[in-house]
């Protein structure tokens, strides 16, 4: 007798699969993990394992005993949601801080919706939300980064003797973005504020503003994106039309008065717009799937973030602004596809 | 900039091992088992019964409406039964079996190799001489070809087009007829273009085929009304539907006949078949196929007769342990080619007037992924040709909501497998949409 296997067609498969997808995704943020371990050193490493070990933990746990199911963590999700929400949080975070974010991210967020594929809201993103809500205090102390770019500091690359060493005096300051809205609220003008407090892009883009880890370097998500682009994991409809809004949203504010409102340039590169726009807008499960939705879903979060940033009670709001829009997807993939061709009317 | 078809797509690994290996002739089969059922319509009525002696090329059966093609006998001999025997699937059609004495042809059949340049048949004798040779379309869907060259009542073709993508992985059939046989299918071409009332004749060639499109190029150069269109390399370019988008940039409508288009759309093994018919007077009898597999010694081509059993092709090019069975090192053989054929899961079952090839697979090649979750990553959108949502069309298929999928568009599918093969969480996407599509069918016809 001969041995057949039957299957139906297609006999061949691309061999893409989710792991290699999440393994693209991971390799996609290393620039951006690297950087803030190069620029704070240990205590960056600590948030790092903390919430990546955490969250596979998390996730593990609640497959194994409570779903009583084979682990799902071998598809490597969860570590991508650890190294997101840890990118999400300040360098100085307390690691039992860190630990709540896991368990509100995995087991709140995700597996309590089914887990990888089910879940309505960024996981990284409800975390964060969750702990800004709760330890407002800890997730807004930005210790001044220690950025080997920045001219004086050219001759102590100290990164990776870490904050314990070098950032112990540093004062905590304030985001671009807070230091703007506070003195904007005080009366006074971009222009006093930027020769106060030197904006400098150039810091911007290498990684010296203060902000949560992942925020720091623009330098950094640009290689993780042109990574994913070139993996063909996302397409750029997502953070471009995101990107665009803001930059259309800001520019005509600050073309109608400048000395209130900061420039474009600014607030792309400030904050967490970028890392959002390119990281967390982009995830597969929590973002619309046709083309015009994703545009929608892109204008949405840009303009909820200006909004936010402008007119609003926090300096930043890409978080709030994606979460927002998460909750729109459903309604967003409902949406249907132009057809291939209409039929013609007959008659 | 080549062309090619605007929505959707996907680029799987070509693997046209075979493409270098020239048209071997199969050895005449002891017995052939002929099917009625060879064409997309009504199935042949046999008009010779048990004990008849037939000669190649001689007709034995008769077409069964307009929607039908005839069948002629592939071997000399007598016929040993008229019944239904087991198809490649296993399905039991009805046959006429014949048992090889000789090789005896019609003597109306020209049997040499000299290529007979001159057309003085006129249109609507080609017409009669297509419908007669039991011509049907070779790219896979074996429709009658004369039933193509009709045109529907308001509607004038404008375009022919040969189809030489061949964008399936391994087979490289189409290949080497254009490679050794280029003359011949452009002679058939430009009968059949004047069948359609002389429109425009084009040749659309993906470019993993240099050789085949600059044979062409240079063949066509003597002809003002044909165009040799290099196209990308992309699957389903070969899609009837893609074809015409690649090649025009015109869609054809939901529910639509590709003439709707202005465009006839025929294989280049079909005009290599019309040209044999129409010069030689050869009914479609024979026609090519490849044997391949990522094993170096199992890549062939081969001109074969209709109602050969597959099993002696795979015996011929070596797949088969010393019990005469499928060797252990494949797992799966498929009619056709990796992402459209079917499992053949009867080896004795004939090879037909359509059959393009057969891919063996290791079971290591083709074994299919324990599918996972869905992780919305709409890469079934992106790769699929005809604009559907694979995601929601096989939830809507596991619910039953056939309402739903009929809104959805899912008549639209071609069942060209991009989706599956793109699906990273490895879904089973195609199987439940195909199964809902068969289901609703059904459904349609008892209302």
């Amino acid at each position: 007798m001969d041995k057949l296997l039957i299957s139906p067609a297609p006999h061949l498969h691309s061999k893409d699969s989710t792991r290699r997808i999440m393994r693209d995704v991971i390799i996609a943020l290393m620039p951006s993990v690297l950087v803030s371990v190069y620029f704070a050193g240990l205590s960056a490493l600590l948030v790092l394992v903390v919430s990546v070990a955490g969250c596979v933990l998390t996730e593990h746990l609640i497959v194994r005993y409570l779903m009583k199911k084979k682990t799902t963590v071998s598809d490597l999700s969860a570590i991508v949601t650890g190294l997101l929400l840890a990118l999400n949080l300040p360098v100085s975070s307390p690691w039992w801080m860190v630990l709540i974010g896991c368990v509100v991210a995995i087991g709140i967020a995700k597996m309590t919706f089914g887990g990888l594929g089910h879940n309505l809201f960024n996981p990284a993103l409800v975390a964060r939300v969750f702990l800004l809500i709760s330890f407002p205090v800890q997730m807004t102390n930005w210790t001044i980064s220690n950025s080997i770019f920045r001219p004086d500091r050219w001759e102590l690359p100290k990164g990776l003797l870490g904050a314990q060493g070098q950032l112990m005096d540093a004062s905590s300051g304030a985001t671009p973005l807070g230091i703007i809205k506070e003195g904007l609220a005080n009366g006074m003008t971009m222009e006093t504020l930027s020769q106060q407090h030197d904006f400098s892009y150039w810091h911007m883009l290498f990684g010296h503003i203060d902000g949560s880890m992942g925020e720091a370097s623009v330098l950094a998500i640009l290689a993780g994106l042109l990574y994913l682009l070139f993996r063909k994991v996302i397409r750029p409809v997502i953070p471009l039309s995101i990107v665009i809004t803001v930059a259309l949203f800001s520019g005509i504010l600050w073309m109608v008065d400048p000395s209130q409102y900061a420039d474009p340039l600014f607030h792309l590169l400030t904050g967490g717009l970028l890392l959002g726009a390119v990281f967390m807008a982009t995830d597969y499960t929590t973002s619309p799937m046709s083309p015009l939705g994703m545009i929608i879903f892109g204008i949405g979060i840009g303009l909820v973030t200006m909004v936010i940033r402008v007119w609003g009670a926090y300096p930043e709001g890409v978080s709030f602004a994606i979460l927002f829009m998460n909750a729109l997807v459903p309604l967003l993939n409902k949406i249907k596809p132009f057809p291939y061709q209409k039929e013609v009317s007959r008659g | 900039m080549s062309k090619t078809f605007s929505i959707g797509g996907i680029h799987p690994k070509d693997s046209k091992f075979s493409k270098d290996k020239p048209i071997e002739e199969f050895p005449v089969p002891k017995r052939v088992v002929i099917s009625m059922n060879q064409h997309l319509g009504m199935p042949a009525v046999p008009v010779v019964k048990k004990g008849d002696t037939v000669k190649v090329g001689q007709l034995i059966a008769e077409p069964a409406g307009f929607v039908s093609a005839p069948v002629h006998a592939s071997v000399s001999g007598t016929v040993a039964d008229v019944a239904p025997y087991p198809d490649f699937l296993g399905k039991k059609v009805l046959s006429v079996v014949i048992d090889t004495a000789g090789d005896e042809w019609l003597e109306t059949i020209d049997r040499t190799h000299e290529i007979k340049h001159e057309i003085t048949a006129t249109p609507q004798e080609i017409f009669k001489i297509i419908s007669d040779s039991g011509i049907v379309g070779l790219g896979g869907a074996a429709f009658p070809t004369h039933v193509k060259l009709t045109p529907l009542e308001g509607m004038k073709a404008e375009y022919l087009i040969l189809n030489g993508a061949e964008c399936e992985p391994y087979l490289t059939s189409d290949y080497r007829l254009m490679t050794e046989h280029a003359q011949e299918i452009l002679i058939g071409g430009e009968m059949m273009r004047r069948v359609l009332g002389d429109v425009a004749g084009i040749i659309g060639i993906e470019e993993n085929k240099p050789k085949a499109i600059e044979i062409m190029k240079k063949l066509t150069s003597n002809y003002l009304q044909w165009e040799v269109v290099p196209l990308k390399k992309r699957y389903p370019q070969g899609g009837e539907k893609q074809l015409i988008d690649a090649v025009l940039g015109r869609k054809v409508p939901s529910f639509s006949l590709p003439i709707s288009t202005g465009a006839v759309v025929q294989n280049v093994g079909t005009a290599y078949a019309v040209y044999e018919a129409v010069q030689k007077r050869k009914p479609l009898i024979t026609n090519v196929l490849t044997i391949s597999s990522s094993d170096p010694s199992i890549q062939k081509n081969y001109r074969f007769r209709v109602g050969t059993p597959i099993r002696e092709f795979l015996s011929a090019a070596g797949a088969m342990d010393k019990e005469g069975n499928l060797s252990r090192a494949f797992a799966k053989v498929v009619n056709g080619g990796p992402m459209m054929g079917k499992p053949v899961s009867n080896l004795d079952g004939p090879v037909m007037k359509s059959t393009s090839g057969f891919v063996l697979f290791t079971s290591k090649e083709t074994k299919r992924q324990e599918p996972g979750e869905c992780i919305r990553c709409s890469k079934c959108f992106q790769a699929c040709p005809m604009r559907l949502q694979p995601y929601l069309l096989y939830q809507l298929a596991l619910a039953g909501r056939t309402e739903e999928l009929d809104e959805n568009r899912v008549f639209d599918c071609i069942e060209c497998g991009c989706c599956l093969y793109s699906c990273p969480a490895h879904i089973p996407l195609l199987d439940q949409i195909r199964l809902a599509k068969n289901v609703s069918l059904k459904n349609k016809r008892k209302k």
